[in-house]
């Protein structure tokens, strides 16, 4: 690993401008960041150390949603009360994602900011316009099996691999930032998330030194909480696609993970046949919010796959009250 | 705290690395206090072996693959490989060392030696670490992938299973492992009186 130098945080603010300069880093639960400075793909010159930052609260908001704070582990995120109660698909989603000893280090903000797990990514001697921009995607013609199928590029097919963003999309939860000089945003994860376009490097909006404050959740939509994942084993494995379903009639929301450079939902897709059976409402849904697909011949199988665990979903929980 | 060497914002560069100042750690390393300087390169896993030439925790892939360097971080399983020992000072941290010796077997270590919970041992030291931390996640409630009910977490060997996924063991010691630990929780619960298997929970092993 190559040689940075470290130091702790004290206030968020304080955290923000120390990671203004080019090269300086946040570092959380690292279970993602260290292992990619193990491989050589992330260089970080200095890390800033977060993790003593008073960023770990699931708290009430006033309209009745839930704010949680950034360094909220996954563990604790999923075990929560009220995200069990209230915001199910959640703790399902995460559940669903890494191992224990991981959730219980991993991180709230962390989690949304992992980066992608494209083979071409990770190894170092073949070109990856993610890792080293301008020197090709080595994924359009190699392995893409476990690739995105929509909202890519000419420049790179990487899937965003989170399990637990694909259930905040479907929840219309916010993104919280605070910059250096004190500014604060608020961001849909439809604005935070870039689409990799000709700047796949560039994952997120963010900004320099722009530090992930937390999460609010709006007030509890209600409905049956149900997420998907279909992989290549039991556990332990990213998702190849997942589906993440607040089941409510008509009003029913779907989002969709292992298949796009960010978690997918497509709000207008979602009224489709939405009076059909399941089989139906999930065929017009996924031939809707999936028409500008554009597959590689090794994972054109998705959207079938797709279509088919959306259909699974609506099924067995369309009389049984879903998974709690 | 300020950065004791000031390459800050410097772009990464090709060639020989300045070798960054250490920093002082003060860890509690199975109950003593054990202060070290150290880069600020050096994983939690690295210092247990190098550095306290605590030899129990295993490095396996050292990329969090493996879970054979699962120690608990302030009662917690947390891989040791994908963590810094700078970021936990002040911090405790149990190794297999700690849980028990030849001569005063952690239960767990007990059951896995009567179950044949492994063969070529070298994934039990994480094996063991992430089984403690399992049991008490399953105590407080933790949900899991498998988990019929969020709000009602039961013990079952399916439980342990799914939640036991980030240990690997190639020489496929699994179904034993889970005889071991639901013996261990089955007694621990007050369902087992005199130590031995609980056949029910734990006999359809893998394969399901």
């Amino acid at each position: 690993m190559r040689a940075f130098t470290y130091e702790r945080a004290a206030t968020p603010q304080a955290a923000a401008g120390a990671t203004l300069a080019e090269g300086a880093k946040f570092i959380a639960g690292g279970t993602n960041l260290l292992d990619l400075m193990k491989l050589d793909i992330e260089r970080p010159a200095h890390l800033v150390d977060i993790n003593r930052l008073e960023l770990n609260a699931v708290t009430d908001t006033a309209d009745g949603g839930l704010h949680v704070g950034a360094l909220v582990t996954n563990t604790d995120l999923a075990s929560h009360p009220r995200v069990r109660a209230d915001y199910a698909v959640l703790s399902r989603a995460i559940v669903a994602g890494a191992s224990g000893q991981i959730r219980n280090k991993a991180t709230t903000g962390g989690n949304l900011l992992q980066r992608a797990r494209c083979p071409y990514f990770y190894d170092t001697n073949l070109p990856c316009n993610k890792r080293e921009p301008g020197s090709g995607c080595a994924a359009l013609t190699g392995l893409s099996r476990p690739l995105a199928v929509i909202g890519t590029s000419d420049a790179c097919i990487a899937q965003h691999p989170s399990d637990m963003a694909v259930a905040l999309r479907v929840l219309d939860a916010t993104v919280n930032t605070l910059k250096a000089d004190g500014t604060e945003r608020t961001l849909a994860l439809d604005d935070f998330y870039r689409l990799p376009g000709d700047t796949p490097h560039l994952e997120t909006t963010l900004e320099a030194g722009e530090l992930i404050t937390g999460v609010t959740l709006p007030p509890p939509p209600g409905g049956t909480h149900v997420y998907r994942k279909v992989r290549d084993r039991a556990s332990y494995a990213f998702a190849l696609v997942s589906v993440a379903a607040i089941l409510n009639g008509r009003e029913s929301r779907f989002a969709f993970g292992g298949v796009a450079p960010r978690p997918w939902r497509d709000p207008a897709a979602e009224k489709a046949a939405a009076d059909a059976g399941p089989v139906a409402r999930a065929r017009a849904v996924i031939d809707a919010a999936f028409a500008d697909a554009r597959p590689t011949e090794q994972n054109a199988f998705k959207v079938p796959l797709l279509r088919r665990t959306l259909s699974a979903v609506l099924e067995e929980h369309s009389t049984t009250g879903g998974q709690k | 705290m300020t950065p004791p060497t000031a390459p800050q914002g410097a772009a990464p560069s090709e060639g020989p690395q300045p070798v960054p100042a250490t920093l002082p750690v003060t860890l509690t390393v199975n109950g003593q206090e054990r202060t070290l300087e150290l880069d600020p390169r050096v994983s939690l896993l690295d210092t247990l072996r190098e550095h306290l030439h605590l030899t129990g925790t295993k490095k396996g892939c050292d990329h969090g693959q493996c879970g054979a360097c699962t120690v608990l971080l302030d009662g917690q399983r947390v891989l040791s490989c994908l963590t810094l020992a700078v970021m936990h000072d002040g911090q405790a941290v149990t190794t297999i060392e700690g849980l028990g010796t030849p001569d005063d077997l952690h239960p767990l270590q007990d059951a896995f030696i009567r179950h044949d919970g492994y063969q070529c041992g070298y994934c039990t030291p994480g094996q063991l670490c992430s089984s403690v931390g399992t049991l008490d996640e399953i105590a407080r409630g933790v949900p899991s992938h498998v988990t019929a009910d969020l709000d009602d977490v039961r013990f079952s060997a399916d439980e342990l299973r799914e939640r036991l996924s980030g240990n690997l063991c190639r020489c496929a010691a699994y179904p034993n492992i889970i005889a071991a630990v639901s013996e261990v929780h089955a007694s621990q619960n007050g369902a087992s009186q005199n130590g031995t298997a609980q056949p029910g929970a734990a006999q359809n092993g893998v394969g399901q």
